[in-house]
Formats: structure tokens, sequence, C-alpha cells
């Protein structure tokens, strides 16, 4: 009796195709790796372990608030795997539940960011066949994004070839919090390859530079990580308009994932204000700062911002634009949302119809 | 109201819990330590279902640097998004006065007091026996 209900709930109150853009698949083990990394690599795995940037390599830098890297309490398996590692889980529990339609994998595990340049090009690889074979091959709603060794440059750049021509892949995925900035150009052959493919680049919050998650320094607790992202990633936004990235790459589209977006209204306003008087510093951006932001950056609901005025959310994408907003569940972490409470059911069909599907199906290669 | 039998006494022992169906609506029924407790099993955020949640304690801090630990697994925590609800009042901890997930007065009687003829709705169907115990909620 103690199990949940299996019923499409969202379907029962709508119609409405969904697709969510944030789920975490998870290893039940690295030996899940093993078969996709070669004796050398795997010996040095086992060897010598990982290398992150940061200071707390058996963890986060902030302890999450539950159990198993911040798992939903009624996400782990029962045979005592990983939340998140179990496909029929997934599926009873969030897939069939909810009628998810088309779901976006994003895993985060970091050997894709990892200081030993080689090793990382080897796990995100690794990674990428995983995905296909343990979840994409199985569940097709399940799509792959493909994972690069980001500060591995030249092996990023060689991974998108390999995966782009398979069109189960639908976006390039990239953390958040990495070696530099990540407009710099130190970067940009990552995206040169990404629009080639027309695929977009999907940045999840979080990573493992070493790099605080504020910039006035460490702070103390994991409730300022949670608010954190939103000004990290406006710094990390900012970076890419002003390096000129999108008048290099004009069709470029960039999803910032689990980053909030109340951050960026302001982050438009302030930029316009600064470069009316210091365009001549920038002379490669051809229009407002603002403008690449509306027309480059996408992004995804949870967590979604709950300002006490309601009206309030509606302004917020108003500025932003009803095409950029798409729904993500962050399925299998602690601070899930849930498809039927996080978007308005007031708002009209039209509205949420974009952000449960239609944005998506415009900016991802599906 | 009309008592509900959620189980036996000796099968419901401290530290565990039991989820009950009474006319269509989920109750999360909690034994801490002796006690019973029973709460509506929705959170009232997102729907998280409060019988996955872990029960925890009031940490509560009258200065920075001053904290009590008090009342340990009188709380259950959603397992979502982490809300905690007093088992004793149903309130939430982040907005007391308003936020609350419904509260279930929950009793033990014994098997020679349930008039055989007309028996509580049972949650489940089995047999009352004179000689035992059972907890109830009341709906």
């Amino acid at each position: 009796m103690n199990e949940t209900l299996p019923k499409a709930q969202f379907l029962q109150k709508s119609k409405l195709k969904l697709i969510d853009c944030d789920i975490h698949p998870r290893l039940r083990s690295i030996a899940d790796l093993k078969p996709y990394l070669s004796t050398r690599w795997w010996d040095t795995i086992q060897t010598y372990g990982l290398r992150k940037r940061h200071g707390f390599v058996k963890g986060h830098p902030y302890p999450k608030s539950q159990p198993g890297d911040g798992a939903r309490r009624d996400s782990w398996p029962e045979n005592g795997d990983p939340s998140g590692s179990s496909l029929p889980l997934m599926q009873q529990q969030h897939l069939d539940y909810y009628g998810v339609d088309i779901g976006v994998m994003n895993p985060l595990w970091p050997g894709s960011g990892d200081q030993n340049a080689d090793l990382s090009a080897a796990l995100a690889s690794a990674h990428n066949d995983w995905q296909l074979d343990l979840w994409h091959a199985k569940e097709p709603r399940l799509r792959p994004s493909i994972v690069v060794p980001y500060e591995n440059i030249e092996a990023s750049v060689a991974e998108i070839h390999k995966r782009a021509p398979n069109k189960s892949f639908c976006q390039v995925f990239l953390l958040s919090r990495t070696n530099e900035a990540l407009g710099r150009k130190k970067y940009w052959p990552i995206y040169e390859a990404a629009v080639q493919y027309n695929l977009p680049i999907g940045i999840h919050v979080f990573g493992f530079s070493g790099v605080p998650i504020s910039s006035s320094g460490w702070p103390s607790f994991y409730i300022e990580e949670m608010a954190e992202h939103g000004t990290a990633c406006s710094a990390l936004v900012t970076s890419m308009i002003m390096e000129g990235l999108f008048e290099r790459f004009p069709t470029l589209k960039i999803v910032m994932i689990e980053a909030g977006f109340g951050w960026i209204p302001s982050l438009g306003w302030r930029l316009d204000k600064s470069w009316k008087n210091m365009r001549g510093e920038v002379p490669h951006l051809k229009r407002a700062p603002s403008e690449y932001l509306k027309d480059h950056i996408y992004v995804t609901t949870q967590p979604i911002e709950e300002p006490e005025k309601p009206e309030h959310l509606i302004d917020l994408i108003d500025w932003i634009g009803w095409d950029k907003v798409m729904f993500a569940s962050d399925y299998a972490h602690w601070d899930f949302d849930d498809p039927i409470f996080s978007v308005p059911p007031n708002w009209s069909e039209e509205r949420r119809r974009k952000i449960y599907s239609e944005n998506a199906m415009s900016v991802f290669r599906f | 109201m009309t008592k509900h039998i959620v189980a036996p006494l000796k099968e419901f022992p401290p530290d565990t819990r039991k989820l009950v169906e009474i006319n269509g609506r989920q109750i999360a029924v909690f034994n801490v330590k002796g006690e019973f407790h029973a709460l509506g099993n929705k959170c009232p955020h997102e729907s998280g279902l409060l019988i996955h949640g872990q029960l925890v304690g009031l940490v509560e801090s009258r200065m920075p640097g001053e904290y009590t630990y008090s009342r340990k697994g009188e709380m259950i925590k959603c397992p979502w998004h982490g809300w905690e609800f007093d088992l004793r009042t149903g309130r939430a901890q982040c907005d007391p006065a308003r936020i609350r997930v419904r509260r279930y007065e929950t009793a033990v009687v014994h098997g020679g007091d349930i008039d055989p003829d007309t028996p509580p709705k049972a949650a489940e169907v089995f047999a009352v026996r004179v000689e035992d115990d059972y907890v109830v909620v009341e709906v």
C-alpha cells in the first residue's frame, strides 16, 4: 500500500505534450562506465581517482539537504542502488506517472571537468556511450546529451563531431562553474562545433572548477549556494555577450538549466545602461546587450521563481520571452518540480503549451 | 467522525509508519515512541507524499550561534522539498499560521470494545479479535 499509484497524473488533467528538459540519470557505480573505458583509464581511476579542481574531492562544496547528492527521498530503488540509477523506477515514478513525452538527460557526474584532461575526455565519452546503451536504447523517450570534457577543448570538439551525427543526441552539455568564464575565446571551438550541427548548448548549474559560487568569496551555507546560482550564471551570460560570442555565432542557442531566471531582466537593464557609456570598450557588439540576452538565452523552469504576487512571474517572462522558457523537473533531485504545480494552471493553454513542449521542440534537436 | 482501524497494535511497533486510504483519502500514520500521529499524506506545497519523508526534530535558534534541538522525531519532512510539518498540529514550520496539512485524531482501542455487528470501517479488511488492541484513526 506504500506505493505511489501509477497514473499519468499530468495527462489526466491536460492533453498538453510534456517535455522535461532536466532529468538526471545516475551511475549505479563507476563500474557502469567500465565497459566504455580503456584498461589504461580504468586502472588510473582505480589507482589515483578523480582530480576535481575544488577542495572537496569526495563531495560537494556544500552538503545537500537530502542524502545521495540531494536525492528525493522517495526515489531510491529498493535494491539499495543510488537514487536516479534505476530506469524502471524512473519510468514508474516519473516518465509514466506524469506522461513525459521526451526527457533530456543531463548527467552531472564530475568526470567531464576533471583536471586530468585526458581522463576527463575518456570519462565524458564513456558517459555518452552509457547514456545510449543503458538509457536511450531501453527508453527512447530519454534523449542523451553530448557530455564534453569542457576544459579540454580539442577533445570536446572531437567528441561533438563523433556524437553529433547520431540524431539521438539533442544538445551539447556543459556545467556552469568552469575554470574560466564561459564566454572566453578558449571555449569558442565548442560553440562552433555545436552550431555546425544546430545543437544548443545546455549549461547546468554546478561544476568543479574550484571557483566560489559567489563573487564575494566562499559563503557558509548550502542555502547560499542555491540562491547564488543566479549570480554565477549572470556572470557567465555576461561573459558570453561581452566577448561577442553571439556576434560570431548568430544561431547559437544557450539553455540555462536550473539557474532560475528572476535575475535576467535586471542584468539586461544594467548591461544596457553601461553599454551606452562604454560601447567603445566592446565595439564588436552591434546591438544592445539585452537584445543578445533576449535572442540567445533560454531558461528552464525548475526551481521556478515564486514571487509573492503571482503576476510578477508573468512580468518576468514577458521580459525574457514566452518562447524562451521551458519546463524542467530535475528528477530525481530533492528540489524536483512537479509539472502540475510549477507552471500555474491558470495560465492560458497557449502559454502552457509553449513552456511544456513547444519551446523545447524548437530549441533541442529532437 | 468515524473510527477506522489502521492496524492491530502488535503489528504497528514504535518507529514504524503505515499508509491507509479511507474514503479515497490517503492518511500517513506514524508511531513515534509509542505515540500515534496521523496526517494527510499529501504535502500542500507540490503534493510530495509525506509517508516517504524523514522524521526529524525541531531545530530552533534564539540568535546566530545558539541552537536548540528538541522534539526528536515529531516533525515529518516532505521527501521532495523538505517542508517540515508538526505531527501534533499538522502545521508547517516555514509558515505555521497559513500552511498546514490535515491532522487526524488517533487512538488505541480494545478489540472487545468494538461492536462486532457494526465494526468501524477498517482501512484494510481483517478479523477483529476481542483480546487484541487496535490503532484507529478518526475521519
